[in-house]
């Protein structure tokens, strides 16, 4: 049966209202969208939603407690939490340089954590 | 004392006041760059979230890398700064007084780039009654110590104020594990940008409360409750409508304001519309080899706005250092219908082109935007949507200078359209 959601598009300021009907996996009819990344956006958000999860990790450092990290990719929205108890097993020492990889492919979303901060001492 | 002199001194650390010591030093100017804070990179080394640099580096940075970014460019620069560094006094002469850790330092400027950024508002929360217990903080303050100092807050948070850094609070909390229960906005629309408010607020559930208020504060050591009650059009407090919600924590986000005690010591006169510093088009103060750039001059939704500005400032600085112009006052721009301010305040009477950045009074939908230059419209847009938290930039070509330039809102006749 198909099914009607409201998406706000937020690719760009004129944060188009989305009105999507879809049935499955197949988006049957869009309305108010302005460009065609509407589409794009829309059936990502129905389908595949994925978030960056962006956070802190405590660091051993003359200066800092904690160091900045986010994921080099957006990971499914669903999972955000698992990911998150991931990070927060990690403690770091100093030095670490922005982009330093902390969890290679995180649970396996394809998605590195990396260091957003350099923290000489 | 010691003592020391600059071409260039510029205040503030933070993207405007990095990339206006670039400029000015790349415009061959000699500079020094002063901040109070240990490190460089200013607010946005606490701002971990990502959506900077979109415009300036077409990159999607967090703040610190986008700080980073900054800094680099500035060491690329080879601009000399220092750190745990405090402007105290500044005067007409461009006499800064600055602390060091080697006691206070004198330091003599041809011209100086005011920087500093904003403080958080706190006006308007002060004013509801009850006890003052802890667990209130400012969204920016709560920003810190949890993201800097890594600390825990509080366990249920209630959010006033709808604007960027309360949106992005929200998220932040909710994610460490806080029990974020809501958000409430007097005005009836959210006051931060979309995008924050569908990925803060949608994304995790959080509900916000509009034309609502914070009445009444309970609990004696720690918050335990804030009352909650909606506002007519006016503001007024409809007492029928309160609803108590159990609370330990407060978040205040009701908006930034440009820092700008020293400017005042320097005698440079303030908008009262922007609270910041009133300009010309090449961002000169009231005060000659004065420059203003960044938060402290107005409000900037996005860290690129206030980088580029900088940038511009910084190299019109370095000119005003070689004597290539002199100050001038010039004709003010006149603020139209449904437009809240317009910077800068000033146009120059030896300028042609010109870029006026301007915020409207409220949200509206099909409206034209149209700039008058005398009887002529130099500028006419229409725009779908135009909200106040986004700022509007818009260029200017070929002006006549010698007449008023006017910025205003028309609204759209659908009868005639
Ligand atoms: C919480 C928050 C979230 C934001 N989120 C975004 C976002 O998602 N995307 C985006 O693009 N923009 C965002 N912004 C906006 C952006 O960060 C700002 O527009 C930008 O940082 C302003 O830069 P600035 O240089 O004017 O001020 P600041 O970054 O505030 O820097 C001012 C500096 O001046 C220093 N200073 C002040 N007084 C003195 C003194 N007397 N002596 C020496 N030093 C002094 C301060 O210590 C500070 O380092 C956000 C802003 C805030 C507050
Ligand atoms: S649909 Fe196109 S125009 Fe509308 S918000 Fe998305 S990107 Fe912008």
């Amino acid at each position: 049966m198909a099914q009607e959601r409201k998406i706000i598009c937020i690719l760009c300021p004129n944060c188009c209202e989305l009105d999507v009907s879809y049935e499955g996996k197949e988006i049957l009819s869009i309305e108010n969208d302005r460009c065609p990344r509407g589409l794009e956006y829309a059936s990502e958000e129905l389908f595949n939603p994925a978030r960056t999860l962006i956070t802190t990790v405590p660091i051993k450092s003359r200066n800092w407690k904690t160091v900045s990290v986010r994921t080099t990719k957006p990971v499914p929205k669903s999972r955000i939490f698992d990911v998150y108890d991931e990070v927060k097993k990690i403690r770091l020492r100093a030095p670490i340089n922005r982009g330093d990889i902390i969890i290679e492919n995180v649970l396996g979303f394809g998605a590195d954590v990396i260091a957003t901060r350099t923290v000489k001492e | 004392m010691i003592e020391k002199k600059v071409d260039i001194a510029v205040i503030g650390a933070g993207p405007g006041g990095l990339a206006a010591a670039v400029s000015a030093k790349e415009s061959g100017a000699d500079v020094l760059l002063i901040e109070r804070n240990p490190f460089l990179g200013g607010i946005l080394i606490q701002c971990i979230h990502d959506g900077f640099g979109l415009h300036l580096f077409d990159k999607n940075y967090t703040g610190p890398e986008y700080a980073e970014e900054m800094v680099n460019r500035l060491e690329n620069a080879g601009v000399p700064y220092l750190t745990n560094c405090m402007v105290i006094d500044l005067n007409e002469k461009k006499e800064l007084t600055v602390v060091t850790s080697k006691g206070l330092m004198k330091l003599i400027a041809k011209a100086v780039i005011l920087a500093m950024g904003c403080r958080e508002r706190t006006r308007g929360a002060l004013e509801i009654p009850g006890t003052r217990p802890a667990g209130i903080y400012t969204a920016g303050v709560a920003q810190n110590l949890v993201n800097i100092q890594n600390l825990r807050i509080g366990n249920d948070v209630v959010i006033l104020g709808s604007g960027d850094v309360g949106l992005i609070m929200a998220r932040r909390l909710k994610i460490e594990g806080l029990n974020v229960i809501r958000v409430i906005e007097i005005l009836p629309y959210c006051s931060g940008l979309v995008r924050n408010r569908v990925q803060c607020l949608e994304d995790y559930g959080i509900p916000l409360t509009l034309s609502s208020t914070v009445i009444d504060i309970h609990g004696k050591d720690r918050l335990e409750a804030v009352t909650m009650a909606k506002v007519d059009r006016d503001f007024n407090v409809d007492h029928d409508t309160t609803e108590k919600i159990d609370c330990d924590t407060l978040l205040l986000s009701v908006g930034l304001i440009p820092e700008n005690e020293l400017s005042k010591k320097a005698g440079v006169n303030l908008d009262n519309r922007t609270s910041g510093a009133l300009v010309d088009n090449f961002y000169e103060t009231s005060t000659e080899g004065i420059f203003s750039c960044g938060n402290v001059l107005h409000i900037h939704d996005v860290a690129d706005y206030a980088s580029n500005e900088g940038f511009f400032v910084g190299e019109k600085a370095a000119e005003y250092a070689k004597g290539k112009w002199k100050h001038s006052g010039g004709k003010p721009v006149k603020i139209g219908n449904g437009i809240s301010y317009v910077v800068p305040q000033y146009i120059r009477n030896d300028c042609n082109e010109v870029e006026l950045k301007f915020r409207v009074t409220q949200p509206f939908e099909n409206v034209r935007i149209i700039v008058k230059n005398g009887d002529d419209v130099v500028f006419k847009k229409r725009v779908l949507k135009v909200i106040p938290s986004e700022m509007n930039i818009l260029k200017l070509k070929s002006i006549d200078p010698e007449k008023d330039v006017e910025v205003k809102i028309v609204i759209i006749d659908k009868n005639i359209n």
